[in-house]
């Protein structure tokens, strides 16, 4: 088994709101991160396999930049996490449920079993870590 | 004399867009930073300082006192906001690239520095991604 890990960059803004809860508890739950900023998130998207004996690769890393691109870039980078994509209508963007957002997008995209882990880096002292199990093992 | 520098960081979203301007100007011109929403980045702050070394802390100045100064002038006032509608960047009718949030922190730095002691505000770099960083004041 090989790994292989490319890393990619975007720029988003958010709002750390759940919305069925009021103002008051957002507050309380997430403090200053209800107020609209930002982060210069760091992507880590870990593949794993067996490198093909012909080429030698694992996967071929123009199609990863390609999934990547389309994927992450075109839909984070330099949007607002609350208002240009969908995926917080019923969930808070904290790095925690924004990293899970990422893993399906991306086991969905990718070739099938090759997806071992993402680690989302919102600033340099934190990030969030997804291990994908191998397929039949327990999650 | 002696140069020191310290460094802050506070996340913080940013439109770049004159508000006066059409959309298609602010776009042409500013590209995907453009987009109305909103989007942010995790800026750090390099703050310069320098002055003599006093003679007897043997240090040029408190970085405890240094600390309360940024968050008092700078922290507190951009950190987890939306730059467009912080008073020092709405007032002064400037657009937060990252050229003007340089100008703005020093602007704000430099005066309650000099009133705290003898230590001068020389330069503040404003490290918007790591390929991108601004700096205001004086260099060499």
């Amino acid at each position: 088994m090989v790994r292989l890990t490319r890393a990619i960059e975007f720029s988003t803004s958010l709002r750390c709101v759940h919305p069925d809860l009021s103002e008051a508890e957002n507050e309380a739950l997430y403090g200053p991160a209800t107020r609209q900023h930002g982060h210069n998130y760091r992507l880590e998207v870990t593949l794993r396999g067996e490198p093909d004996p012909a080429t030698g690769m694992v996967v071929d890393l123009k199609d990863v930049k390609e999934v990547l691109e389309r994927e992450i870039m075109r839909r984070f980078d330099h949007r607002d996490l609350n208002r240009d994509t969908p995926f917080f209508e019923k969930q808070a963007p904290t790095h925690e449920n924004l990293a899970r957002v990422i893993e399906r997008l991306l086991l969905a995209a990718l070739p099938a079993g090759s997806l071992d882990r993402i680690r989302l880096q919102p600033e340099s002292d934190t990030w969030v870590e997804i291990a994908v199990p191998l397929a039949g093992a327990r999650a | 004399m002696i140069e020191v520098t310290r460094c802050y960081r506070f996340p913080a979203a940013h439109v770049l867009a004159v508000p006066t301007a059409s959309a298609a100007w602010n776009e042409r011109t500013y590209g995907k930073c453009a987009n109305p929403a909103g989007h942010g980045h995790d800026y750090g702050v390099e703050v310069t300082v320098a002055g003599p070394v006093d003679a007897r802390s043997g240090r040029v100045v408190d970085p405890v006192r240094l600390d309360a100064l940024f968050e008092a002038h700078v922290g507190s006032r951009l950190a987890h906001r939306l730059l467009n509608e912080v008073p020092l960047f709405a007032e002064r009718g400037l657009v937060p690239t990252a050229e003007n949030i340089a100008r703005v922190v020093f602007d704000a730095l430099a005066a309650p520095l000099a009133a705290a002691g003898a230590a001068r505000l020389r330069r503040v770099r404003i490290v918007e991604t790591r390929k991108n960083s601004f700096a205001y004041g004086e260099t060499e």
